[in-house]
């Protein structure tokens, strides 16, 4: 095993660079302070990526700047940690007031619940970074090998249980975050009053994980954060009003390579419950655990899952009980609705309101950024971020709500709580052009397609089915394509692979349904489909239920099957909808993932 | 040996002044072995020995009848100053040729007969080469001259308001100082070679009567472009057009282009440091548009330099029909008579083009060959080389800033620029001819360190220097300093500059783009901020070079230098001075500044 107990000199160059970095300091001075680029060395564009700041550059422009001796036309990403996606209307002014001053002029909410920047040049890095240290936050840890944003089920104002969970996110992602004072010395350029110790990291260790953490809390029945998703996943188990622990799930994650069939999605697996006061040791231990049995060599092979996977969860639950001193308990049954948002207007448990917007691809620009300044500077209000890509102001007295209508309206935003059709349920990640990973267009795409989509379902009496479409353009999958009913991942400029079957509560993976295909092909294969759903669904069934139930894709539960099937369009005839068993586990339409499989 | 050269006591093995000591290794290494032979005849012949061993005597101590002093920054002068050697020469006169930068107040002392050559730049200033003459012409040591003859041909720009200024206050100070004219002084403007030749004949046929010799007829005196190349200005290669690339970026505020044109088959060898000549043409559209709105037949009769050709023809190659200065508006409201034109004060807000003038204010009064007459001929632009010849032989790169604005509803533009950013396509054709310019060198010592300052366009002649010492495997160190408004949008050069510091040929680069930041920071503070390693860089006997803009730019260079000098080296006004003074004669700095 090529993991934390062997010689760094046989592991991953990333290893080694991370151990020689000193904490993440590396040449990282230097490079801000160099005049005649603005990029930073390839050696310190890995490190930041611990502080939230991600190097790209403007995809778009990338041929003619090279044909013009200039180098790319270089521009950072920030990301906050914002656990919980809680954010006050003063720290919502601050970002507003950042956005325009050090980046492109606009927010992006992202699908783990935070914002992002885009458009911050090298020069204005660390006054960006200073400006949201003023208002409170920070941006440790939103990207790089380390436990990320922690998220949780939106809304601490909802309920009792909702703010439990809220604080919970956010005790988890302080107890949790890397220590260096790299971030204060070079991005806050604050110089330390003494040097640092010597073990500057408790928990990590001078080379932190071997791949990123993610880390979701979920209040039933809502499962927006999509638990099964991550590598470490909690589900709230509510009695009166009051969280009293945690079922426990491990060893999920998205990203996969295309045609590298050892790597994969995967649902995570339940290992048992905890008590809530157990809840920061489980964490913390289930964190040691993948910092030391991840494979430090194959990056493509480090994140926990693959971990879980080839060891198995019955070698987990030992390893975890052995160091927090007790086995988990049994998990609890819970069920999950949906993994969608709820729009408009809502009461949570007292007589405050809360109105979930709809913003298209969590794009905050222009008028929509003007307006919600307005609110926030008049109203007062919370903004409680969705991992949805959408925002909730939460927490208003009944006696703003008319005038939070108001500046909606006057702002040309009266629909904004009441989206339409596809849209409603969903995603796309960012792609180009500033995303180096991008092998296809995703958000500057997606919503051309969706009104395709939206035109198709119309034509074939199916207006206002609520099917969840995802996007990514690539197979790395930042918005969960692979849990969509329909999902399309990025192979090349215009071609997309399409997965259909996952469920609208989050519960299923989806399965290859064709390869490569553009824009014409993915209308032509899609529309045989939705002529069958209309005409034959059960009522309430969901379409990627019914693909699941007529043997359209196979149920997709184990994610190391995942590329090994071929794509099903393939395998069936193009027009006929066969039935058959297809060896999943649990086919079956409606039938929700229970507490109790925990294999 | 010629005696073209007073031999100076020198510790060097050529017994020749530094600057003429490097030119002479540098002409003779490019020589193959017919050339020298050849060379080596025409040198005996030079001085009245017909054929035979030249005698390893010494030379003469005798002074010349003739000191030829040439100050110019352009190059032209010294090329002026070598035709005249010539002529001279083939007249059977004695003479010297000398630098102004080289002239000590002795020579002045000793010199029989004086040949002046110097241009005026910017707002009548001396350039570089001339100053310390100048200074020392009118200052408190100037010597007395009462035995000296002389005469003075000035260069000049009459787009300027202080037409040869230079050359009249040498003219004046002379003559103050006690010496008589030989020749009446002769201005030249931009087309200066009517003008020259006629001073050039004046002074030649004077003197030979002075040296009271007869002339060597059977001296056959080659013309001076042997050494150079058959294409001239009057008779430019077309040069097809290998690459026409936008430097600065799509929201850059500017348009600079790099421009690759091909030198095969034209036998044009050029050196880092030179600059190429484009001959202008006037666009047709434009050419058309003017023809509109004048009274005359395009084919009108015209004369240009004593050629006919018709209207047409002149506006297109020979005369410029853009901006128009006040002495031309002053020339046109006299023979138009057009009285609120001539009430036109100087001070008038915006500029004024020729196709306006004529429109507001039609050509009563004069013929179409009167107003080709007062207009300014159409001089080729220069442009420093931006490639090496030995890195990228038959090719001539330059860097090239598109100038195009708007003017009373009209796109105007540099007639060049504009030809330039236009040249896209296999059939474009550009003509251009090399023009030396023997100031602006690399050194020839390939281990000496160089500082190149060079924002804007400024760097393009770095390009060249670098890319050269590279190619020649020179090992002296290179340091350029850039600037220019962005880093994202106007770093020209940007990419091969950061490779060439990867690689090692680059060894400092500092850049100060003035509007990225809060402050307005220009190279002038680099210099300033790196004043320690600068100075020590001097020390170590670096030669500065400084090219791009003439009028903010090199003032405020020169002035962070000699500050950087008077800091680091402890000194005084006096002991800057004449450090500065030193650099500028030992050929460690040269501007190539417009």
């Amino acid at each position: 095993m090529t993991d934390l107990s062997s010689p760094i000199e046989q592991l991953h160059a990333n290893e080694q660079l991370k151990l020689r970095s000193r904490y993440l300091r590396g040449t990282l001075e230097q490079s801000l302070a160099d005049p005649v680029s603005g990029s930073i060395a390839p050696d310190d564009a890995l490190l930041t990526k611990f502080f939230g700041i991600y190097q790209q550059d403007d995809r778009d422009l990338r041929e003619e700047r090279r044909i013009s001796r200039l180098e790319p036309h270089y521009q950072f990403m920030v990301r906050v940690r914002l656990p919980g996606g809680v954010c006050t209307a003063a720290q919502w002014l601050a970002l507003d007031a950042q956005a325009r001053a050090t980046a492109n002029g606009q927010l992006r909410l992202t699908t783990r619940q935070t914002f992002q920047f885009h458009g911050v040049l090298k020069h204005n890095l660390a006054k960006h970074i200073q400006g949201l240290a003023a208002a409170g936050l920070d941006t440790i840890a939103a990207c790089g090998d380390d436990n990320r944003n922690v998220i949780c089920t939106s809304n601490p104002l909802l309920s009792k249980a909702h703010a439990q969970a809220t604080l919970t996110a956010r005790q988890l992602s302080e107890r949790l975050m890397p220590r260096t004072a790299a971030y204060r010395e070079l991005l806050l350029q604050q110089r330390a009053l003494r040097p640092p110790p010597e073990h500057e990291e408790p928990l990590y260790g001078p080379t932190y994980l071997p791949r990123k953490f993610k880390i979701a809390i979920a209040v039933p029945p809502r499962n927006d954060i999509d638990v099964y998703a991550h590598d470490l996943g909690f589900v709230a188990i509510v009695e009166q009003g009051a969280i009293v622990g945690y079922n426990v799930l491990v060893g999920g994650g998205m990203g996969m390579t295309h045609k590298a069939p050892a790597t994969f999605p995967r649902l995570s697996t339940m290992a048992g419950f905890c008590h809530a006061s157990d809840i920061g040791e489980v964490a913390e231990h289930t964190m040691c655990i993948q910092r030391d049995f991840g494979n430090r060599l194959d990056r493509a092979h480090a994140r926990f899952k693959y971990t879980i996977e080839d060891r198995g969860i019955e070698w987990f639950k030992e390893e975890l009980a052995r160091r927090l001193g007790k086995p988990l308990l049994p998990p609890r049954e819970f069920y999950f609705e949906s993994n969608g948002d709820q729009y408009g207007w809502r009461q949570g448990e007292d007589e405050r309101w809360h109105c979930t917007l709809f913003i298209r691809n969590g794009r905050i620009a222009d008028s929509l950024m003007s307006t919600l300044r307005e609110i926030a500077t008049e109203v007062p209000v919370t903004f409680a971020l969705t991992t949805n890509q959408n925002v909730t102001l939460a927490g208003v007295s009944p006696g703003d709500r008319a005038r939070i209508d108001e500046l909606l309206r006057a702002g040309g935003l009266q629909g904004i709580a009441a989206p339409k059709a596809l849209e409603r349920n969903a995603m796309a990640c960012v792609a180009l052009p500033t995303c180096a990973l991008a092998m296809a267009e995703s958000e500057r795409y997606l919503p051309s397609l969706l009104g395709k989509l939206d035109a198709l379902m119309n034509e074939l009496g199916l207006a206002d089915a609520p099917i969840t479409v995802r996007m990514s353009g690539c197979p790395n999958g930042c918005s969960r394509p692979f849990l969509a009913e329909i999902g399309f991942v990025g192979k090349a400029p215009g071609k997309y692979n399409v997965y259909l079957g996952g469920n609208a509560r989050g519960e299923r993976l989806n399965a290859l349904y064709r390869e490569n295909v553009g824009e014409q092909q993915i209308l032509d294969s899609l529309r045989p489909l939705m002529e069958a759903y209309s005409t034959q669904r059960s009522e309430a069934e969901g379409f990627g239920d019914f693909l699941v139930r007529t043997g359209v894709v196979p149920a997709m539960l184990e994610g190391r099957q995942f590329q090994l099937i071929p794509p099903a369009a393939v395998r069936s005839r193009s027009d006929e909808v066969r039935s058959h068993e297809t060896g999943a586990v649990h086919g079956g339409a409606g039938e929700t993932r229970r507490a109790l499989d925990s294999h | 040996m010629s005696d073209s050269a007073l031999a100076r006591p020198t510790s060097d093995v050529f017994p020749f002044e530094p600057s003429l000591a490097e030119e002479v290794r540098r002409l003779v290494g490019r020589l193959d072995t017919g050339q020298r032979a050849w060379l080596s005849g025409y040198l005996l012949g030079s001085i009245g020995t017909s054929g035979g061993v030249a005698s390893a005597a010494a030379p003469e101590v005798a002074s010349p009848t003739a000191t030829i002093l040439f100050g110019s920054q352009s190059g032209n002068g010294e090329a002026l100053a070598k035709r005249l050697d010539e002529a001279l020469a083939a007249a059977g006169v004695s003479r010297v040729v000398l630098d102004m930068l080289d002239c000590r107040k002795t020579d002045l002392e000793q010199a029989r007969h004086l040949l002046v050559i110097v241009s005026t730049h910017g707002e009548g200033e001396p350039p570089d080469r001339a100053r310390p003459l100048f200074d020392l012409l009118h200052g408190r040591k100037a010597p007395k001259l009462k035995a000296l003859k002389y005469s003075v041909l000035a260069l000049g720009d009459s787009s300027y308001e202080r037409f040869c200024e230079v050359g009249r206050r040498f003219d004046a100070q002379l003559e103050r100082l006690g010496a008589q004219r030989l020749h009446e002084r002769i201005e030249c403007d931009v087309d200066f070679e009517q003008n020259a030749t006629r001073w050039i004949e004046a002074v030649v046929s004077s003197l030979a009567v002075v040296q009271g010799e007869a002339a060597q007829a059977t001296l056959h005196v080659r013309p001076s472009a042997t050494i150079a190349t058959a294409y001239t200005r009057k008779n430019p290669w077309q040069a097809p057009v290998l690459a026409n690339i936008r430097l600065t970026a799509r929201d850059s505020s500017k348009d600079v282009r790099h421009i690759e044109l091909s030198l095969e088959g034209a036998g044009i060898h050029y050196e880092p440091g030179d600059a190429l000549g484009v001959v202008p043409r006037n666009q047709d559209a434009a050419v058309d548009a003017l023809l509109e709105r004048l009274p005359f037949a395009p084919d009108a009769p015209v004369e240009i330099a004593g050629a006919s050709m018709s209207l047409r023809a002149a506006l297109t190659d020979h005369v410029d029909i853009g901006p128009l200065n006040q002495r031309l508006i002053e020339r046109y409201a006299q023979l138009t008579q057009h009285r609120a034109l001539a009430q036109r004060s100087s001070v008038s807000p915006s500029v004024i083009h020729l196709i306006e003038l004529v429109s507001d204010y039609p050509p009563q009064g004069m013929d179409a060959a009167q107003l080709v007459q007062i207009l300014r001929p159409l001089a080729p632009r220069l442009y420093s080389i931006a490639s090496s010849p030995h890195a990228t032989p038959d090719e001539v790169h330059l860097t090239v800033r598109i100038v195009a604005y708007e003017s009373r509803g009209r796109t105007h533009g540099g007639v060049v620029s504009t030809a330039l950013a236009g040249a896209t396509d296999e059939q474009a054709r550009i003509a251009v001819y090399p023009h030396r310019n023997p100031a602006f060198r690399l050194p020839a010592d390939p281990d000496a360190p160089i500082i190149m300052i060079g924002p804007g366009t400024g760097v393009a002649p770095f390009r060249s220097f670098v890319a050269e010492r590279e190619a020649l495997g020179a090992r002296g160190k290179n340091w350029l300093l850039f600037g220019d408004r962005n880093l994202r949008s106007d770093f020209l050069y940007q990419t091969e500059w950061l490779d060439w510091r990867k690689r090692g040929s680059l060894h400092r680069l500092d850049v100060a783009f003035s509007r990225d930041g809060n402050e307005k920071t220009y190279v002038q503070h680099r210099i300033r901020e790196h004043g320690a390693i600068f100075y020590e860089w001097l020390r170590a006997g670096a030669y500065v070079y400084v090219c791009g803009d003439a009028q903010q730019m090199a003032p405020d260079v020169d002035k962070a230098i000699r500050e950087v000098v008077s800091s680091h080296g402890g000194c005084g006004e006096e002991q800057v001075e004449e450090f500065m003074l030193n650099l500028q004669r030992e050929r460690r700095y040269q501007r190539d500044v417009y």
